[in-house]
C-alpha cells in the first residue's frame, strides 16, 4: 500500500505544474499533428480536421464516464456490449413499429439499466473484482443481442435519424458539439461537486470514505449506471453514423476506451487523474488513427500502434514512482 | 489441566475444520459432476446420438484445446492475475506455423509444434516481464498486447489465410492422428493435465504459485521471489497458448488473422466454473477439467437440442454468472461457519 497525501490547496509551483502528465500529453498532441500534417498534405484544413471528429467521437462519450470508473478503482470491460446491445434493441423496436423517438428513449434507459445491473452485482457481491463481474456481463449482454438479431442487420431508419452522425450545426459537426457538451458536464461533475470530491476520495481509500459518511454503494451504482447510459449514447451516434446495425457492432470499443483513459493520465489503481487528460487522450488517439489512415496505414498496423500506446502509457508513471523512490533512499 | 482441556479442543477444531474444509471442496467437484451427469442425461433424452462413441470422441477432441489453455489460465489466476491476449497468441502461432510449413511441407511436426510453442512462449515471457516488473494491472497489459499480437498476426500474413490445400498431409495429421488408439489431441491434453497435476501438488515452485496467489506480502516475507513467480507464470500461458495455436490450426486446417478471437473468454469460463477463484490462491487441475469438460458440452449439446447457435453466448455468459456468484454464496457459508464455530 502507498500512502497519499491529500492537500487541501496545493501552493502554485511553476516545476510541478508544468511537469503534470497532461502537459506531456499536449505535447505528444502537438508532435502527432507536426506529424500527420508532414506525412499528409490533405491533413491540415479546419474542415477535415471536424470531419475525422465525426468518426471517431462516438465511442468518446463512453470514455468520460470510465474516467469516473477508474478513479474509484474499478473497470468497465462490458461497454461495447452495452452499446451493442441497446443499438439492437432500438434498431429491433423501430422495425417492429415502435416510433423512433421512444426507440431511442428505451435505447437509452437499456444502456442504463445494464450499468445499473453492473454496478448492483459489483456492490452486492463484494468479494468479487469488477473485471469478472463485467467481463461476465460482457459476454451476456452480447449474447442477448445476438438472440435478438441473429445473424442478421437492422437498419432503413428514419431520414432525420442520420443527422445525429452525418450533419453540422453552422459547419460544426452535431457529434463535436454534443461531445463537448457532455465533457463539461463530466468535468465540471468531476472537479467541481461534491459528487466528484467523494468519487476521488473513494478511489483513495474506500474504507476511510464509509467511516466518513459516503455512500459508497449508492455512487458507485451511480457512476456505472452513468457508464451504461453513455454506452447507449454512443450507440446512438453509431447506428446514425452506419444507418444500421448488427450484434457484432462496436467491437473492442472497451479496449479503446480503456486505452484513452489510461494514456489521459488516469490511475488504474484509482484516486488520481483528471477529465481534461482523458480529454487531450481522445483527440490524439483520434487524431492520429486519423491521419495515419489518410497516409494508408493498415488498421491492424494502427491495432498494434493503439496496443503499444496503452502499455506505455500504464508504463510510464509507474517508472517515474521508481526514480523517486530511488532519491528518497 | 486446563491446559491439556484448551489443546484438546483446539486440535478437534483445527480436525473439524479441515475435514469441513475438504468436504466442500470435494462437494464443489461433485456438484459439477452431478450437473454434468444431469445435462448429459437430459440431453440424451432429447436426443440419442448424445451420448455414442463417435460424438463423445468428438466432444473430448473439441474440448482438448480449450482444457490445455484452461491449465495455464488456471495458474495465470491463482496469482491474482488474468490474460486477455491468448486468443491472440494463438492466432499468431498458429499462422507462423502454418506459413512455415506450408513452404517447407517436409518438416517434422513434432518441429513445428516445437516452433508454435516457443513463440507462445515468447510473446508470455514479454507479457510477464511487463506484470512482473511493473506491477502494472493485467488485465490492462494483456488488452494492451491482445491488439499488439492480434495486428502481428494480420501483419504477418499480409491479410491472407493459410487453408487446407496448403498444408502437408502430416501437419493435418497432428489432430487427426491416434496413438494407442486415443486421438493425439486428446493425449496431448492428458499429458498436458498430469504434468501440471505435479507441478502444481509436487514441486515447490509449483506451491509457490499458490502462496503468491493467496497472500503476495507474506510469500515475499518467506522468500519467495513474486517477480519470477508472476513471470514465469505468464511464460507457461503463453507457452500452452503457442501449443495450442498449432493444435487449432492443424484441427481446423486453416489458419486465420482473426483464428480464435475471443476465445479467452471461454477459457476464462472455464476455470471460473472450475472453481478457481478469480481473488486467487485457490483452483485444481481437476476442477478446471471438469469446467473445460462441461463447457465442451453445452458447445456441443445445444446444437443437438435445436438450440440456435446465436443463443449460446448468452447462455455460457449467464451459466458464468450464476458460477462465480454460487462460488461467492458458498464462501460465504464457509466464512459463517467459522465464525460461529469461533464464538462458541
Amino acid at each position: 500500500m502507498e500512502l497519499r497525501t491529500i492537500q487541501a490547496k496545493k501552493d502554485f509551483n511553476y516545476k510541478s505544474f508544468f511537469l503534470q502528465w497532461e502537459w506531456m500529453l499536449i505535447l505528444i498532441f502537438i508532435l502527432v499533428n507536426f506529424l500527420n500534417a508532414t506525412l499528409s498534405p490533405y491533413y491540415m484544413s479546419i474542415t477535415n480536421l471536424s470531419d475525422a471528429t465525426m468518426g471517431f467521437l462516438d465511442k468518446a462519450f463512453i470514455v468520460l464516464p470510465m474516467v469516473f470508473v477508474m478513479i474509484l478503482g474499478e473497470i468497465d470491460i462490458s461497454v461495447a456490449s452495452t452499446v451493442a446491445l441497446s443499438s439492437v434493441i432500438m434498431a429491433d423496436l423501430y422495425s417492429h413499429g415502435v416510433p423512433m423517438p421512444l426507440a431511442m428513449i428505451i435505447c437509452l434507459l437499456v444502456g442504463a439499466a445494464c450499468g445499473f445491473i453492473n454496478g448492483m452485482l459489483i456492490v452486492k457481491f463484494k468479494e468479487l473484482s469488477s473485471v469478472i463481474v463485467t467481463l461476465s456481463t460482457m459476454i451476456i449482454y452480447r449474447g442477448i443481442a445476438y438472440m435478438l438479431l441473429e445473424d442478421q442487420a437492422k437498419g432503413q431508419f428514419p431520414d432525420w435519424f442520420s443527422f445525429f452522425g452525418w450533419e453540422y450545426i453552422s459547419g460544426i459537426p452535431f457529434i463535436l458539439i454534443v461531445f463537448v457538451v457532455f465533457a463539461v458536464v463530466f468535468g465540471l461533475l468531476l472537479h467541481k461537486t461534491t459528487f466528484g470530491r467523494r468519487v476521488y476520495a473513494m478511489g483513495n481509500n474506500l474504507t476511510a470514505s464509509r467511516f466518513s459518511g459516503i455512500q459508497v454503494d449508492k455512487i458507485k451504482v451511480i457512476v456505472f449506471a452513468m457508464t451504461g447510459l453513455m454506452a447507449a449514447v454512443t450507440a446512438i451516434f453509431l447506428t446514425s453514423r452506419m444507418g444500421s446495425t448488427r450484434p457484432n457492432v462496436a467491437t473492442g470499443y472497451e479496449l479503446d476506451v480503456i486505452a484513452m483513459v489510461v494514456l489521459g493520465g488516469i490511475s488504474t489503481a484509482g484516486g488520481k487523474g483528471r477529465m481534461i487528460g482523458a480529454i487531450i487522450a481522445v483527440f490524439l488517439v483520434g487524431l492520429l488513427s486519423y491521419g495515419l489512415g489518410l497516409v494508408n496505414v493498415p488498421a491492424q498496423v494502427l491495432l498494434i500502434i493503439i496496443g503499444l500506446l496503452l502499455i506505455v502509457a500504464v508504463i510510464i508513471p509507474k517508472i517515474k514512482v521508481t526514480k523517486k523512490k530511488l532519491r528518497n533512499l | 489441566m486446563s491446559n491439556q482441556a484448551i489443546e484438546k479442543r483446539t486440535v478437534s477444531q483445527t480436525k473439524e475444520r479441515r475435514t469441513l474444509g475438504i468436504s466442500i471442496a470435494k462437494f464443489r467437484e461433485l456438484g459439477l459432476l452431478t450437473f454434468i451427469i444431469v445435462l448429459s442425461l437430459i440431453v440424451q433424452l432429447n436426443n440419442t446420438s448424445f451420448l455414442t462413441l463417435e460424438n463423445i470422441n468428438d466432444l473430448m477432441t473439441n474440448t482438448a484445446i480449450l482444457s490445455i489453455l484452461s491449465v495455464g489460465m488456471m495458474l495465470v489466476i491463482i496469482t491474482r492475475g488474468i490474460d486477455l491476449s491468448i486468443g491472440a497468441t494463438l492466432a499468431l502461432s498458429g499462422m507462423v506455423s502454418a506459413m512455415v510449413v506450408s513452404s517447407f511441407p517436409e518438416l517434422h511436426p513434432l518441429l513445428i509444434i516445437l516452433l508454435g510453442t516457443l513463440i507462445g512462449l515468447a510473446s508470455g515471457v514479454v507479457i510477464g516481464l511487463l506484470i512482473a516488473k511493473t506491477n502494472v494491472l493485467p488485465i490492462i497489459v494483456t488488452l494492451g498486447m491482445m491488439n499488439v499480437i492480434r495486428g502481428l498476426t494480420f501483419t504477418v500474413s499480409g491479410g491472407k489465410w493459410v487453408s487446407a490445400h496448403q498444408m502437408p498431409d502430416s501437419f493435418k495429421a497432428i489432430a487427426t492422428g491416434s496413438i494407442f488408439g486415443i486421438n493425439t489431441l486428446i493425449l496431448i491434453a492428458i499429458v498436458t493435465f498430469v504434468v501440471f497435476y505435479y507441478f502444481t501438488n509436487h514441486t515447490r515452485t509449483g506451491r509457490q504459485i499458490y502462496a503468491v496467489g493467496s497472500n503476495p506480502e507474506s510469500a515475499k516475507i518467506s522468500g519467495i521471489n513474486n517477480d519470477k513467480i508472476i513471470w514465469m507464470v505468464y511464460a507457461i500461458m503463453g507457452a500452452l497458448s503457442g501449443l495450442a495455436g498449432v493444435l487449432w490450426v492443424s484441427k481446423f486446417a486453416s489458419a486465420q488473422g482473426d483464428t480464435a478471437s475471443g476465445y479467452e473468454l471461454s477459457v476464462i469460463a472455464a476455470c471460473v466454473l472450475g472453481g478457481v477463484s478469480i481473488a486467487g490462491g485457490s483452483g485444481k487441475i481437476s476442477g478446471v477439467i471438469l469446467g473445460s469438460i462441461l463447457l465442451g458440452i453445452l458447445n456441443n449439446a445445444l446444437p443437438l437440442i435445436n438450440v440456435s447457435p446465436f443463443w449460446q453466448m448468452a447462455i455460457q455468459g449467464t451459466i458464468i454468472l450464476i458460477a462465480v456468484l454460487v462460488n461467492v454464496w458458498v464462501k460465504r457459508g464457509v466464512d459463517r461457519n467459522h465464525l460461529m464455530r469461533r464464538k462458541i
